[in-house]
């Protein structure tokens, strides 16, 4: 996918101004949020299954070689070849070189966001491969030819009118406008590429060390399909997705579904382990997983590392105002909301993304809803250091920080700075008290009006008041 | 090196471990999986079964109850005339030996193609907390016939419904040496929410999710 990371702010104010992606974003507060309050208002002991769940991840972690070693053996012992891949470029590569040793022509894929970070899709019509998305979002993407917006809803910014005019147009056929009646256009479109396709290609939401099985979780049902029919299936995940044990990823499964999807269960949870047994009548013949870096020991072992706790539910970016109100496309990359804001400039250099770690409130909602308890404030925050210690932060601002910083230790020029200061926006105002426009301040002033002070400042105003 | 050295190796420097040697941690590891500890679980109540009906039917899965197995093709073929659906279907090895014919179906026993309109299967296990079926994959047990065709009907014994997943796992791990190619969790008809956040059921997989519940 391609990157535009560096533009959010011009993006961010375009997306603003969308009134149709506005309503769009709307439904999913209702829907997502209010979901996840609900499914967890079901379990009586929600928060220590989320002490346990982050405590999960943490153990991961903390041995992460040993735990993604282990996996291997168990996997490589059911029959599944498991490859390592440092970049993006390197998955690509494995993905076609898999293909070309079993004779690949026709791909289909569920939903996988570290596919979408490898531009696996362009790579492999590159090498002359059929490529079709199966997820209905992303299929829908796919003939739009869009990147997605949110990590588990992926087409959250398209509305009903646009997908009938899509599927019309792309499909050739009456223009139906029923979302039941859309959906059955699809199932019948896809159903065809999913029994002659030669390989499948899935994401991992987790991978089971005890056991070398990957775990999907789908509401579709095209998950199972993509590791059931295809000859050759392919699973690629980054190498932070391992969980030790079944009993752990059960725990895990307690928090998935209700945070990302507002679901007590997600409709199909697959299990995989290793390629199709003596006897068997489905499944696939040559089972691969691809075990991903591409920036992630980035953030192993230093002051982020709490992000790879991460399960990829989007509880985070429900939640958070300014996703809310600019939506995924504006933050440039696979990734948006909270979650992006930190994998983002990590994965791609802080300097191509020098918007994100600042596209945050702070208000704190992200780490109160996420399942895993990542602080993601303090995350942002720390990005926000090393962009400072790294010279990245825009010239203006450090000098109107060192100025503040000055002032601030000068208690009688600050004094007299901020007195003239509140007197000359006094001035400014109009007869209701408001300024309309602010000098060195338009952002603040572009769409609404700034109040002015008292035409005191609080110290004199203290001082006056002790005097009575 | 290679690309599994280079990230094994990245991964001990950054967290500042030994790059060589650490038969400890491995040991440690080894002894978790062994233990593999169940986390906090929810509570559910003791009626395990109520629980699992309330929760399918939740999920919009519908549930009727047959007192013997003899009685299965009459349940099926009076679900199948209610919703005005086709009276043929494919069916698990296991259910080969009833006599299908005499209720008017035809009933092939095989696994599913993508244009059989019904399958019929049984389970591994029934999940309550969350109302959930269990699915291991085997030769008598193919996973197609649950997924492709547009009905799924499958056959549940009470004494196979148990409170939660883990007592899933322990039932597989009690039952056989290690798991099948594919264990599939199945939570009612396949649905999606894709275009404007609107449930449709019947994606890619069933619209329809019958169970029949066996004393």
């Amino acid at each position: 996918m391609q990157i535009t990371s560096m533009h959010f702010k011009a993006r961010a104010g375009a997306k603003l101004a969308d009134v149709r992606l506005q309503g769009a974003l709307k439904k999913l507060q209702g829907n997502f949020v209010k979901g996840r309050a609900d499914r967890v208002a079901e379990l009586d002991n929600f928060q220590d299954i989320r002490d346990a769940a982050a405590a999960i991840r943490d153990r991961a972690l903390a041995n992460l070689d040993v735990w993604l070693d282990t996996f291997e053996r168990n996997a490589t012992a059911r029959g599944t070849v498991v490859h390592w891949a440092e970049t993006h470029d390197d998955v690509n590569r494995i993905v076609k070189e898999i293909a070309a040793q079993h004779g690949v022509r026709k791909v289909i894929k569920s939903k996988s966001m570290v596919t979408e970070e490898c531009a696996l899709n362009d790579a492999l019509i590159g090498a002359g491969l059929e490529v079709i998305e199966t997820d209905l979002g992303e299929y829908i993407l796919q003939l739009a030819k869009e990147p997605p917006s949110h990590i588990v809803a992926p087409v959250v910014h398209k509305t009903r009118e646009e997908v009938s005019d899509l599927f019309a147009e792309k499909h050739n056929a009456p223009r139906l406008t029923d979302i039941p009646a859309l959906c059955r256009e699809a199932r019948e479109k896809l159903r065809p590429h999913f029994l002659s396709a030669d390989m499948g290609v899935s994401g991992a939401n987790f991978i089971i060390a005890e056991t070398g099985s990957t775990l999907i979780v789908t509401n579709e049902g095209n998950g199972r399909m993509v590791t059931t029919l295809p000859r050759v299936h392919v699973a690629i995940t980054g190498i932070e997705k391992v969980v030790p044990t079944l009993e752990d990823v059960t725990t895990l499964l307690r928090l998935l579904p209700r945070h990302g999807t507002g679901q007590s269960i997600t409709n199909y949870i697959s299990v995989t382990t290793g390629p199709r047994r003596a006897g068997d009548l489905d499944g696939p013949e040559h089972f691969h997983v691809i075990l991903v870096d591409a920036g992630r020991t980035k953030l192993i072992g230093g002051d982020l590392q709490e992000m790879l706790r991460c399960i990829r539910c989007g509880a985070c970016m429900n939640h958070c105002p300014v996703y809310q109100s600019v939506g995924g496309h504006a933050y440039g990359w696979v990734y948006p909301g909270p979650m992006g804001a930190i994998l983002t400039p990590t994965y791609i250099g802080l300097e191509n993304a020098p918007d994100l770690p600042n596209a945050s409130t702070l208000c704190g909602q992200c780490s109160v809803a996420c399942p895993v308890k990542i602080p993601l404030p303090d995350l942002l925050r720390k990005l926000r250091e090393r962009q400072f210690e790294q010279g990245l932060k825009p010239w203006h601002e450090v000098a109107a920080l060192r100025a503040w910083g000055w002032l601030a230790q000068h208690p009688s020029v600050y004094g007299l700075m901020t007195r003239i200061k509140v007197r000359a926006l006094k001035a400014m105002a109009n007869r209701e008290g408001m300024i309309r426009s602010l000098p060195f301040g338009g952002g603040w002033t572009d769409r609404r009006d700034f109040p002015a002070p008292a035409g005191k400042t609080f110290r004199e105003m203290y001082k006056a008041k002790n005097k009575n | 090196m290679s690309a599994r050295a280079n990230i094994l190796a990245r991964i001990r420097t950054a967290q500042g471990r030994a790059v060589t040697g650490h038969s400890e941690e491995r040991e440690a590891v080894a002894q978790y999986i062994a233990a593999h500890p169940q986390g906090p679980r929810p509570q559910v109540d003791a009626d395990i079964e109520a629980r699992f009906r309330d929760r399918a039917l939740n999920l919009s899965t519908t549930i009727d109850t047959v007192t013997t197995v003899a009685d299965i093709p009459a349940a099926v073929a009076r679900y199948l005339r209610d919703l005005n659906l086709v009276s043929t279907a494919v069916c698990w090895p296991e259910f080969a030996g009833l006599d299908w014919a005499a209720q008017g179906l035809r009933v092939e026993v095989r696994s599913a193609g993508g244009d059989d309109l019904v399958g019929i299967t049984g389970a591994f296990c029934a999940i309550a907390e969350t109302g959930t079926l269990m699915m291991c994959s085997g030769p008598d047990t193919p996973p197609a016939t649950s997924l492709l065709p547009e009905t799924h009907i499958a056959v549940v014994s009470r004494n196979r419904i148990v409170t939660g997943m883990e007592d899933g796992w322990a039932l597989l791990r009690r039952e056989r040496d290690a798991l099948p190619r594919a264990v599939n969790f199945i939570s009612g008809p396949s649905r999606t929410a894709d275009i404007e956040q609107t449930v449709t059921l019947g994606a890619h997989g069933p619209y329809r999710v019958h169970l029949l519940l066996l004393p």
